[in-house]
């Protein structure tokens, strides 16, 4: 569904920092695919580059990101904007902040089919509330109402889900959408993700730092280095029989009950 | 909005102009000069002049004499005009009507241009993910940047010679000094304040523009809009629906500012163009020492001021939930 060929990134400043490169990367329809890597490895600018949100005023972009055989990275402005929410959804890392402070959550949540679809406006108010319902938003009708300072952090960005799904995309990219949360509402979240991969077969990107939530989410995993991406297989593989010393490195710095108890 | 909110509100609006007044009349007995002599001359005789002050109430302490103005104040009576002879509330009505049109007509015209060239500018200077400006589009906004800089920085004085003289003057749209009252011919009355109004939108367009643009840019970075556009939506959708609302609470702050400036500046632009409005009674009322009619103008500046700030924090309070109040 999603190939992604030689893909690299530059930044035309005065440091021409190559934040990604030489990237091949697939990802399969309905596929959980876990994207790890530390800050700076480039995760971010794959992301922003699947989605054509990349900023082209400031970097140089070589490569193919093809999206069920079209190259994004050579769609025309309008071309981008049918694609973006109604075939790729986003989910992104700071839930207090990426939704708009002066807009009703539902309103928000509706916003993808009122820009892809000729959906009335009854129709969508009850397609956000089915939406809302599904990604487990307490008392859909009062909340919908709501503005984003009067939900929680782990409400928000169950909002911000619930937009990114509403209009059905076939890739849901989630850059880092459970770092910002307590660790209750991150495995609630990722829980949930599972569950709307199970039943709606929505292809997930969950691009983290934190191996240890991939683990769970994910069936297959590519470890991103230094711009590059050096290990590329299933999860299970990757945990029993890392290849890359960074790989096996960023394993070892999972804290588990051993080490736990052996500091004590 | 609660019942206390609003309480607390008239009351901060009441302590204002009572501390406001109380300064102006403070500021009175202490700079020099007498209204008794202005109206009688130098040339009167000591009797006359002990005579008049004990008419007008001047010989009495300072707090007696503005307890006994603050008393006729709050039922209505602004008193009599001493250079004048009538009283200050028939003296003020129409200068009170022809200085509010022309700050009016004067707002309406920074709101006509700002918003429009505003939103524009910002439009096109938005660092885009959808592509690099063109050195083209940069050229535009670097060359609409420093106009609007040049612009910002010229005293509407100024800008109200130069409109004089190639309107007035030169163009003949409209004849310098034939100011028409308002009773006389509403049509000529608006007409003659358009050049005026011009000049004094001039220069707070500019700095509207430029307080639009430095908004929208520092919104347009956040996340929100990010998120606006992972949904779909193209840069103009976004720029109104997200960026806009969220850019324009600075905004309305301002131009609550503006509004209050043009009213209380418009002192200076009446006397170029010769309209004869509150802010040339008030110079002329300085000079001549007529506390009476003063203390009112400087009330009623005062509370255009006070309403005005009341009324921007109710219109970012109905735009902005968060500091909504409950």
């Amino acid at each position: 569904m999603l190939s992604i060929k030689n893909l690299s990134i530059t930044f035309t400043n005065e440091f021409a920092v190559e934040a990604v490169h030489d990237v091949s990367l697939n990802i399969a329809p309905g596929e959980r695919l876990g994207l790890v890597g530390e800050s700076g490895s480039g995760k971010t600018m794959l992301a922003l580059a699947i989605s054509g949100l990349y900023p082209r005023s400031t970097t140089r972009i070589s490569g193919e990101v093809l999206f069920n055989g079209t190259d994004i990275l050579k769609c025309s402005s309008k071309e981008l904007c049918r694609l973006r929410g109604k075939e790729i959804g986003m989910v992104f890392q700071e839930p207090m902040t990426s939704l708009n402070p002066l807009m009703k959550v539902g309103r928000q949540i509706e916003e993808t089919l009122k820009m892809h679809t000729n959906t009335p406006p009854t129709r969508r108010r009850e397609l956000a509330l089915e939406a809302m319902e599904s990604v487990e938003l307490p008392d859909p009708k009062l909340t919908y109402e709501k503005y984003p300072h009067q939900l929680s952090g782990g409400q928000r960005q169950r909002a911000m889900i619930a937009s990114a799904i509403i209009a059905d995309p076939k890739l849901l990219i989630a850059d880092e959408a459970t770092t910002a949360l307590d660790v209750t509402s991150q495995s609630q979240i990722i829980d949930l993700l599972a569950r709307i991969n199970e039943r709606h077969g929505v292809a997930i990107l969950f691009i983290s730092h934190d191996l240890s939530v991939i683990r769970r989410l994910c069936n297959r995993v590519a470890v991103m280095h230094a711009g590059k991406i050096v290990e590329d297989s299933s999860t299970q593989a990757v945990f029993e029989n890392p290849k890359d010393d960074y790989t096996k490195r960023l394993i070892a710095a999972i804290p588990t009950r051993d080490k736990r108890r052996r500091q004590t | 909005m609660t019942l206390k909110y609003i309480l607390k509100r008239v009351g901060v609006f009441v302590v204002t102009l009572f501390v406001i007044s109380t300064l102006a009349f403070i500021a009175f007995s202490i700079i020099p000069g007498d209204p008794v002599t202005r109206m009688l001359g130098m040339n009167a005789s000591e009797e006359r002049i002990v005579e008049m002050r004990s008419e007008l109430g001047l010989d009495k302490p300072i707090h007696t004499r503005f307890f006994k103005w603050l008393q006729s104040f709050v039922t209505g009576d602004f008193g009599k005009s001493y250079s004048y002879s009538i009283p200050v509330r028939e003296l003020l009505s129409d200068k009170v009507l022809t200085t509010a049109s022309l700050s009016l007509m004067a707002f309406v015209f920074v709101l006509a241009i700002s918003m429009p060239l505003g939103l524009l500018l910002s439009r096109y200077s938005i660092i885009s993910s959808k592509g690099a400006k063109s050195s083209f589009q940069r050229a535009i906004i670097s060359a609409a940047t420093a106009l609007n800089q040049i612009i910002m920085s010229i005293p509407p004085f100024f800008t109200g010679i130069i409109i004089t003289y190639v309107f007035g003057l030169i163009l003949r749209f409209f004849t310098p000094g034939a100011f028409v009252p308002y009773s006389g011919n509403p049509a000529a009355f608006y007409a003659y304040l358009i050049f005026p109004a011009l000049s004094i939108a001039l220069p707070r367009s500019a700095m509207v523009i430029k307080l639009i643009r430095g908004s929208v840019l520092n919104e347009a970075g956040s996340d929100y809009v990010r998120t606006a556009y992972s949904r779909g939506g193209g840069q103009w959708y976004v720029l109104l629906v997200h960026i806009m609302r969220n850019a324009l609470i600075p905004v309305i702050n301002f131009l609550a500012m503006t509004l209050s400036d043009i009213v209380a500046g418009s002192i200076i632009i009446e006397q170029v163009f010769a309209i004869p409005g509150m802010g040339r009674l008030l110079l002329l009322s300085i000079s001549n020492r007529d506390y009476p009619v003063v203390q009112t103008i400087v009330v009623i500046i005062a509370s255009v001021v006070v309403i005005l700030n009341l009324l921007a924090d109710v219109i970012c309070q109905y735009i902005d939930p968060r500091i909504r109040i409950t």
